[in-house]
């Protein structure tokens, strides 16, 4: 008899583990803390714009800043960029989703204040 | 019979994963995660449309402590990387800075949350309550709503840790310790979002 048959627990952990460590991606801890830091820099460029005058690109400028931290989380801390495909269609879609029917909404309350 | 037994042990780990080859407990997460898109989408915009409506009560833009709250944002973001770390560690069998980055990651968000505490305090003895105005009503769903999966996320955490020194893990922990990871991250992006649109964008 096999050990494998003895402790067919330790013969699946054995397979999972080098699965797992055939699916390992993503960056290298320092490569993390390098996100990290680009992500704390935005975050002050975000927070500057509440002390300095943007002028006409105070909006742009938050949402450009909004939008580079949004992906830079789900693409590098959450692995979407290293992971499957499928993953990505599931979260952006409701994502999509998410965002044209609350436009539509706030645009359908804004039209009726109009002819309110 | 031996194959039985490792087909059994088999099922029992990898039963959950998809003829597509992808885990079944990570596509529920991902899915889990677009609706609740859906769910701080309907929040956002209420909040969005309704901020304007202060007929009683402090304005936004004179009661926010913009500050304080980009220190709790910070923590936040900061909580996001300790993450990161754990689930790297995790995938490296390194249990003791598995551990260790986890229990940073829920004492930065109770940072977190403490700070969210506080803030609603401050603004209640300022004169905002929940039913002062809609403006009020909206801050305060969104925010608490978010504090709330904060504080679960801190409890999954927890329980993590305690599972895993109990070594009570279910199946693969490196998944287990991604998938909380997943939602970790998730509540931060929604911060990332919260913060822009409610704090520094002035009404």
């Amino acid at each position: 008899m096999s050990t494998a048959t003895e402790h067919p627990e330790e013969t699946e952990h054995t397979e999972h583990t080098e699965g797992h460590e055939a699916e390992h991606h993503g960056l290298s801890d320092k490569q993390y803390i390098y996100v990290a830091l680009i992500l704390a820099a935005l975050t002050a460029i975000e927070v500057s714009t509440y002390y300095v005058d943007f002028g006409p690109f105070f909006m742009p400028t938050l949402f450009i800043l909004m939008t580079v931290k949004f992906v830079t989380v789900v693409s590098y801390f959450m692995h979407l960029k290293f992971d499957n495909k499928l993953f990505t269609y599931l979260f952006y879609s409701g994502l999509i989703l998410a965002i044209c029917v609350y436009c539509g909404f706030l645009a359908t309350f804004k039209f009726f204040l109009q002819k309110g | 019979m031996a194959e039985t037994a490792i087909s059994h042990a088999h099922d029992a780990g990898h039963g959950a994963h998809s003829s597509t080859g992808l885990s079944n407990n990570k596509l529920g997460m991902w899915m889990f995660l677009g609706s609740e898109c859906l769910l701080f989408g309907g929040l956002i915009s209420t909040y969005m449309l309704y901020k304007g409506r202060v007929n009683a009560g402090p304005q936004p833009n004179n009661i926010f402590d913009i500050p304080f709250t980009s220190v709790s944002s910070f923590v936040l973001l900061m909580s996001s990387l300790t993450m990161v770390l754990a689930v790297s560690a995790a995938q490296r069998k390194d249990e003791r800075n598995m551990n260790l980055w986890l229990i940073v990651t829920a004492l930065l968000g109770a940072t977190f949350v403490g700070g969210q505490v506080y803030e609603f305090t401050s603004f209640y003895r300022e004169g905002l309550g929940f039913t002062t105005s809609l403006f009020g009503s909206s801050f305060y769903t969104l925010t608490g709503f978010h504090g709330v999966h904060v504080s679960v996320g801190i409890i999954m955490l927890m329980a993590l840790v305690g599972m895993n020194r109990n070594k009570r893990i279910p199946g693969d922990r490196a998944e287990v310790v991604e998938l909380i990871g997943l939602y970790w991250h998730f509540v931060d992006i929604v911060w990332i979002v919260i913060f822009t649109l409610v704090y520094l964008i002035p009404s």
